[in-house]
């Protein structure tokens, strides 16, 4: 009703300005209680009629997601990892004997997507928080999250983060479908184009490419580096026309990696120029006795080695020989070289002595060559026997240029290659080797960390040393292990030359090592529960 | 009476669900608690530890010194007892303990009470046993009364003596600040209100301090804190004068009038036992003490109920219920219209850990609901509310919960929309209708407990929402 309106307004403007200023014209009195008196009455009248809203737009509903619900022990556990890692924010000091749950939720949600169910809706908005505080959770935490978390992180700008470039995400046209495909390519956002042309890429890899070239030469130097990257999956001949022609793009960034991706096509024109220049460079010895490697390093970086990817300028501290050197023989194909070697084995090659000092350079180059071309056999053979000192090895000393060279070979040769390593050198330079190997760890490595962590405690150290190897066994051990390591965790007594109370911090570093893997042999069978 | 004096239950046929493991942390006195109660939350630390039908839970934990702390719950109170220094209540062990037992149920399985927890647990029933008694031959209060009823009185006449002279004072105040304007008021600041509200307080008004004390923090309020200074100063203005003249009032409102002013009431109504849904569980701080609401709903009864707890400085309510569970227990209410307060009396037999939802009603009965509540108390804020069949739909200034068969709709309140339960409660909706309860009032509809209308999640789960 107007007259109520206004004369709530007209005691709002009197009481804002004071009755002595401004005295209620109408009502009772003119003094503060009858203003008083009008505004209790007012302000009740209106509370008690208040009257519903009118309905925004609805926002839709959400994908149906046909997965299966989690098992109630599962759903149990997975709101208590996520209840403590909102918990454990800050949390600081020595971590005592109970498992650190933040560290499982990678593991619980990649053994809950592995068996395809459904993430319980009262839980996605932690679950959306864990994934945009921790992006190495994202994919595994989007894809559990499924449709129903990619609706809710529609509606939450800090959750902007789950619509972009989510593989599969309900976002992305379907990929058969051109004309969405083909909007979204030209009127999308950076981030959507990259997404859009990595499912693309997924489904038709030569689709993606016509899409790429439709567009190249007006996209940003930073847009063409970010595309071409995305060429790295699927990379076959088919892609060499469009990168050859890549070669002579303005920016060098973009050059470079078309060299790359190139060169990781040993049929490619590319990939024989450089095995061209490489073999100019790099020969047996015929003048000497012994099968030795000769090395002439280039003398010139030309025009033609720059427009193959080749850098001119070497970073301060290197020679630009060897510069150019390292860069031929990394791109050339592995498959040159036993040809050029009297049909040697990759492991009889590395083994030749080589001539003038150049081994160290050469070797390197080989490593990368092995690590680009993902080829287990010159891997094997760069790596050596794990026995080897890392400093006498064939191929490098750098651990994470081994770590790489790993990488390559397949998961069993990969962990037995390890325990032997552990087993001849212990732990300490082991971490990112480890890192390397397929979870749960093969029973032979697993073997070999527990004897080598035993092994430094009964020399006495204290466990901290170790602790980046312990934190990896938590998570890494196979659960089955438990059992066999519940001796570990007594206190016995301290051996001499030990360092103060490490024995108790030892058995406090093995009963968490126990019960972590107790908690995930549960969280296991939690999951696997309905399926299994 | 279904506990004998030997604390074994005579209903066995009923196993003791386990608790959620939200419900478990909904326990904790902080968030510190939390955290150490988490870290304890796994098998690692503890050894003979088990449950058995009746709802006691006991483990021994290892902590840093030779002997392991014994700790037990009874999770039908809940109760803790732990042997460790802490005084956070409950404590971590206790907390780490349920958090066990909430999710491992290979860790922690049925099994014999132990002597050092069973002596605890059969005395704790015992004294429960001896509670319950009276309160069933329907004695309340009978012996509680004062020792001296004529002293009582006098000292009751002298405090209500104080508080006139403080209504009379806070009367005078607020004229003076209409007179003058309240413009003026935003720059006088915080403390003329805080000197005010002390006032209050010498004159054993806390009731009316408390309002007062909220005026202070209405002008820096944001845009339109002329009108809500207004409102509130007119509401404590109908409160003073209703103290003047509580005599002509009729008993009921002067009964919500006394509380209102802030005298203590007692919970003297006709008890009621029932099965009570436990809807909600929340903490506001209020000064140096911490209120603690716990809303229930019986299912027999159709009562909404509220158990209000209090925690001085550093210290939780004592009163903990968790979010979802039924308790078979009676609840003795306070005077006053429109009260909705209770006390907690005996309980009988270990919570049920789900229950079927009160029944819903629309937006607009929801608010006609506030409306009517109005007429018995004019300073209520809000009124316990169930809707059904509402979806939540993002809004220009907010969230609004739509009628899902009608365009009508119900603001969420402001209080609401920074708090992570929002979240829970639209991602349970998917876009679909579900049911809620909240706390309805002049600022909007303050969700606190969800079900999923149609989940194969769970039936009918309590998903609590603060």
């Amino acid at each position: 009703m107007p007259s109520t309106t206004t004369a709530w307004e007209e005691l709002v403007t009197s009481a804002l300005l004071g009755t002595d200023r401004r005295p209620l014209a109408s009502g009772a009195g003119p003094g503060p209680i009858a203003l008083l008196d009008a505004a209790a009455l007012h302000t009740v009248r209106r509370r008690a009629g208040l009257r519903p809203a009118a309905a925004a737009a609805r926002p839709g509903t959400a994908p149906a997601d046909p997965r299966p619900p989690l098992p109630p022990a599962a759903r149990r556990r997975l709101a208590q990892l996520l209840a403590d890692r909102s918990a454990s924010s800050g949390a600081g000091g020595r971590r005592g004997a109970a498992p650190d749950l933040t560290e499982l939720i990678p593991q619980w949600l990649a053994a809950a997507d592995q068996r395809g169910f459904r993430a319980p809706a009262s839980l996605l908005p932690p679950l959306l928080d864990a994934a945009r505080a921790r992006t190495d959770l994202r994919p595994q935490a989007l894809a559990f999250a499924g449709p129903r978390g990619l609706w809710l992180a529609g509606l939450n700008p800090e959750w902007k983060f789950a619509l972009r470039g989510s593989p599969g995400s309900s976002l992305l046209p379907d990929v058969a479908d051109a004309d969405a495909v083909r909007r979204l390519w030209e009127e999308g956002l950076f981030a959507e184009r990259v997404a859009l042309l990595g499912a693309v890429r997924a489904h038709d890899p030569g689709g993606a490419l016509t899409l790429l070239t439709s567009t190249w030469p007006t996209e940003r130097a930073e847009d063409r580096l970010m595309f071409l990257d995305s060429l790295r999956a699927g990379l076959s001949a088919a892609d060499e026309p469009f990168l050859e022609q890549a070669l002579s793009d303005r920016s060098r960034n973009v050059r470079a990696t078309a060299a790359e991706l190139l060169s990781a096509l040993p049929e490619s024109a590319l990939a024989g120029r450089m095995a061209a220049r490489a073999s100019s460079c790099v020969n047996p010895d015929l003048t000497a006795g012994a099968a030795t490697v000769a090395v002439e390093a280039p003398h010139e970086c030309d025009a033609a080695m720059q427009r193959d990817g080749v850098v001119s300028v070497p970073p301060s501290g290197r020679g630009e020989r060897s510069w150019w050197l390292g860069q031929l023989v990394e791109a050339t194909p592995l498959s040159v070289w036993p040809a050029r070697f009297g049909g040697r084995t990759a492991q009889e090659i590395v083994a030749l002595p080589v001539a003038d000092g150049w081994g160290e350079e050469l070797h390197a180059a080989w490593c990368r060559a092995a690590v680009r071309q993902r080829d287990p056999q010159w891997a094997r053979a760069l790596l050596g026997a794990p026995s080897l000192p890392p400093s006498n090895g064939p191929g490098t000393a750098s651990l994470a240029e081994r770590s790489k060279l790993l990488a390559t070979l397949p998961g069993a040769e990969r962990a037995a290659w390890v325990a032997d390593f552990v087993a001849a050198h212990g732990l300490s330079e082991a971490f990112q080797l480890l890192g390397v190997c397929p979870v749960p760890w093969a029973e032979p490595l697993g073997r070999s960390v527990v004897d080598a962590l035993d092994i430094a405690r009964e020399a006495g150290s204290y466990p901290w040393s170790f602790s980046g190897v312990m934190g990896l066994a938590e998570r890494c051990l196979n659960p089955a292990e438990a059992d066999r390591l519940e001796v570990l965790t007594t206190t016995p007594d301290e051996p001499e030359n030990a360092s103060p109370g490490a024995a108790g911090y030892w058995s406090e570093a093995f009963r968490r090592l126990v019960s972590t893997l107790r908690l995930r042999a549960a969280m296991d069978a939690e999951l696997g529960a309905e399926t299994a | 009476m279904l506990l004998t004096h030997g604390g074994e239950p005579l209903r066995t046929a009923a196993p003791v669900v386990r608790w959620t493991v939200e419900q478990v942390l909904a326990l904790a006195p902080d968030e510190s608690s939390r955290r150490a109660g988490g870290r304890l939350g796994s098998a690692g630390p503890w050894s003979g530890a088990g449950c058995n039908g009746s709802g006691a839970v006991w483990g021994l934990c290892k902590g840093s010194g030779s002997k392991p702390y014994r700790t037990v719950v009874d999770t039908t109170g809940p109760a803790y007892k732990c042997s460790c220094p802490s005084r956070k209540f409950p404590c971590k062990h206790a907390l780490g303990l349920m958090l066990l037992w909430a999710s491992d149920e290979a860790a922690l399985g049925p099994a014999e009470v132990p002597d050092w927890a069973g002596e605890w647990l059969d005395g704790r029933r015992r004294r429960a046993a001896q509670k319950a008694e009276p309160a069933g031959g329907g004695a309340v209060g009978a012996g509680a009364g004062p020792a001296d009823p004529a002293a009582a009185r006098r000292r009751a006449e002298r405090r209500a003596e104080r508080i006139t002279g403080g209504a009379q004072e806070l009367e005078q105040r607020l004229t003076d600040l209409l007179r003058g304007g309240l413009a003026a008021a935003d720059q006088a600041g915080y403390g003329l209100w805080e000197e005010t509200a002390a006032r209050m307080v010498d004159a054993q008004a806390p009731g009316l301090a408390g309002r007062v004390r909220e005026l202070g923090a209405i002008p820096a309020s944001g845009p339109g804190w002329p009108v809500r200074l207004l409102e509130e100063c007119a509401l404590l203005h109908l409160l003073d004068t209703a103290w003047l003249g509580i005599d002509r009032l009729p008993e009921p409102l002067a009964a919500t009038v006394r509380t209102r002013v802030g005298l203590t009431a007692s919970a003297d109504g006709p008890p009621v036992r029932d099965h009570w849904l436990v809807l909600a569980q929340y903490d506001t701080p209020d000064g140096k003490i911490v209120t603690r609401r716990i809303w229930l709903y019986g299912r027999d009864s159709g009562r909404t109920a509220l158990l209000l707890s209090f925690g001085a400085a550093g210290r939780s309510p004592g009163q903990a219920l968790p979010v979802g569970v039924t308790i078979d227990a009676e609840l003795t209410p306070y005077r006053g219209a429109g009260q909705l307060r209770a006390e907690l009396g005996g309980q009988f037999g270990a919570p049920v850990p789900t229950g079927t939802p009160p029944p819903g009603s629309t937006a607009t009965a929801a608010v006609a609901a506030y409306g009517r509540a109005l007429r018995d108390d004019p300073w209520l804020e809000s009124w316990p509310v169930t809707l059904c069949g509402v979806i939540p739909v993002p809004s220009s200034d907010g969230w609004q919960l739509v009628d899902a068969a009608g365009d009508t709709a119900l603001p969420v309140a402001p209080s609401a929309l920074s708090r992570p339960g929002l979240w829970k409660l639209v991602a349970i909706s998917g876009g679909a209708p579900v049911t809620v309860f909240g706390e309805c009032g002049h600022r909007g509809f303050d969700p606190l407990a969800a079900w999923a209308d149609s989940s194969d999640d769970g039936a009918a789960e309590t998903v609590p929402l603060i």
